[in-house]
């Protein structure tokens, strides 16, 4: 691990005077409250047909109830609620920043953000001005999750060269986090027209706006995330928690090896959510949206015998009882020590009001009780620190 | 049941002689297979770039989604250079890592002398093994000397030919059945 980060290092030297400059995200972000795991849901912003008949609500539809989750998920206690860009087929959130406007009108406690704006395929100034217009609208709630995209169509749609897929989210990261920290940006790229002396405006509500990375499951891009000292919310579609241990290891070693304190760096984890009375009506309840969503999505199902070790209370993927989720969630923040769970519950045609039963037994019987089991005096990067001591130790 | 035989080569026409005769073969012994004859030297495939399946278009698209559909596919392939061609690399390249997960698999090999007589299994079958295929073990490998003019002419190879046909399509259906009744288990 550190072989690599080291041979991809630039300089450290720039690293100590940044650092002292950079925010603390897991104070800005109110970690260190004591409140607790903070817990939230996410839409990819899918349209895909119910599996049970194949219909499917219009695009209009679709879009008006990213808003009405939303509105259920602060009704019912959540802490955070996102929708992600996407502008391939079976898709409605293409214009995710409009449909977070709307959210941000029709809220005014939960946080609200992107799970993840498409930073390749969009100028960073004019991704800057929109996210924090929605600041301003939500009185200081706004977050962003930049992502690479997992398709390439909107590459094509869009104008962008794939061959450009690494250096466009890395260039345009950069700028981002510039534009976010200073008030006159000089800088020039490759990608876009060079700005001299520029001011990007609306300034945020927030100083500064929090923006997240967004990472899969694989190291590599977390390392990317830690060395540059940002926020990260790992994404997953399934495994063994401790699997994606490695990945949260590698986010915090790359950070303490630019010169960040990974006590400063909150981390998300983000995936499939699925709560019912029984574990076997989970799985009953939730397969044939995964499976026929993943077909229209990916190409490709999911099989049964990898869904069904959902079950497990080592998976990742957080489907079961009411109590069940509650004990995974937990066994996972304790392997983390992640400051927010992120929830996917609507994906592959979902019927609404099933969704919104979904928020409102989460709401009354599981927040409430993963609140109780995290909430504490002490920061929680500090016992994500602990944690970690303690499974070497364990090892 | 879905079946793509595919001719694994945009040079030569002895690959492409072989998976006719066998395409004929899987509809004498079961003409309720759907069968599909695909030679990589009649359509305009790209390189891959990394991008899902779903995204190709063209000819590109239309056989990595015809292969994605088959529950069975015959891979024919010539050898060059001691490894099967660029071609039917480029194949798996353009698919997903788990494609043929559910899928049969069987392989046969023409090549100019019984000298390689080991490359599909050393070079083909741990590429679809990886893939997940479900691979016919017995192979067949094919020489110059069996072919002449279009033809098979070595009733040894016809007869080889026949078992191949045979094993593969008793083999899906035996998966096939398997899974149903695995699936059903699962009670979801």
């Amino acid at each position: 691990m550190s072989e690599t980060t080291g041979q991809t290092a630039p300089p450290e030297q720039t690293a100590p005077t940044e650092q002292a400059q950079a925010t603390n995200m897991m104070d800005h972000l109110g970690f260190t409250s004591g409140q607790g795991l903070q817990f939230g849901m996410y839409s990819l912003g899918d349209h895909l047909p119910n599996p049970a008949d194949g219909s499917r609500v219009d695009a209009g539809e679709r879009i008006r109830e990213f808003i009405g989750y939303a509105q259920a998920a602060e009704d019912a206690g959540f802490d955070f609620f996102s929708v992600g860009e996407s502008h391939q087929e079976y898709f409605a959130s293409q214009a995710h920043a409009v449909i977070l406007g709307a959210i941000a009108q029709a809220t005014s406690t939960i946080r609200i953000g992107s799970t993840s704006t498409i930073l390749s395929t969009s100028d960073p100034v004019r991704v800057f001005e929109n996210f924090s217009t929605i600041d301003h609208i939500s009185n200081g709630r706004a977050e962003l999750v930049a992502g690479r995209a997992s398709r390439i169509g909107l590459f094509e749609l869009l104008g962008y060269d794939l061959r450009d897929y690494e250096e466009l989210f890395e260039e345009k990261f950069e700028l981002l986090g510039r534009i976010n920290r200073e008030q006159r940006v000089t800088w020039s790229g490759k990608f876009r027209a060079p700005l001299n002396s520029a001011e990007v405006l609306p300034r945020p509500a927030q100083d500064p706006l929090p923006i997240w990375r967004a990472v899969g499951g694989a190291p590599t891009s977390a390392i990317k995330a830690g060395l540059a000292g940002v926020p990260m919310v790992m994404a997953h579609l399934g495994g063994t928690t401790s699997s994606f241990k490695p990945t949260v290891d590698a986010y915090r070693e790359a950070a303490r090896h630019r010169g960040f304190d990974p006590a400063t760096l909150p981390i998300a984890n983000a995936g499939f959510l699925h709560v019912a009375e029984t574990s076997q009506e989970a799985l009953r309840g939730l397969y044939p949206h995964i499976n026929e969503g993943m077909k229209r999505s990916n190409g490709q199902g999911m099989p049964k015998q990898l869904f069904a070790q959902a079950v497990d209370p080592h998976s990742i993927v957080n489907l079961g009882s009411p109590q069940q989720i509650v004990e995974k969630v937990l066994h996972q923040h304790e392997v983390f020590g992640h400051q927010r769970y992120l929830g996917q519950i609507d994906f592959g045609g979902m019927p609404y009001e099933k969704v919104m039963k979904q928020i409102e037994i989460l709401g009354s019987e599981v927040i409430p009780a993963v609140k109780k089991y995290t909430v504490s005096s002490t920061p929680q990067a500090t016992s994500a620190m602990n944690a970690n001591t303690a499974e070497e130790v364990a090892r | 049941m879905k079946l793509v035989a595919l001719s694994g080569s945009n040079v030569g026409t002895k690959t492409r002689t072989v998976m006719e005769h066998l395409t004929q073969t899987v509809m004498v012994q079961d003409p309720n297979v759907e069968a599909t004859l695909i030679d990589l030297a009649e359509v305009d495939m790209v390189f891959s770039d990394g991008r899902n399946f779903t995204e190709y278009t063209g000819d590109t698209g239309r056989v990595t989604r015809a292969l994605m559909d088959a529950d069975v596919i015959i891979i024919g392939t010539p050898i060059f250079q001691a490894s099967i061609p660029a071609t039917l690399k480029n194949i798996f390249d353009l698919l997903p890592v788990n494609a043929f997960r559910d899928k049969v698999v069987a392989m046969v090999a023409t090549a100019g002398s019984a000298k390689h007589y080991m490359v599909p299994q050393q070079q083909l079958q741990p590429i679809l093994t990886y893939m997940k295929a479900q691979v016919v073990q017995p192979y067949v490998f094919i020489e110059e000397k069996d072919l002449l003019r279009g033809q098979i002419v070595n009733n040894d190879v016809i007869a080889r030919l026949d078992r191949l046909v045979e094993d593969t399509l008793v083999l899906t259906q035996t998966y096939a059945s398997i899974r149903e009744a695995k699936n059903a288990a699962y009670g979801f």
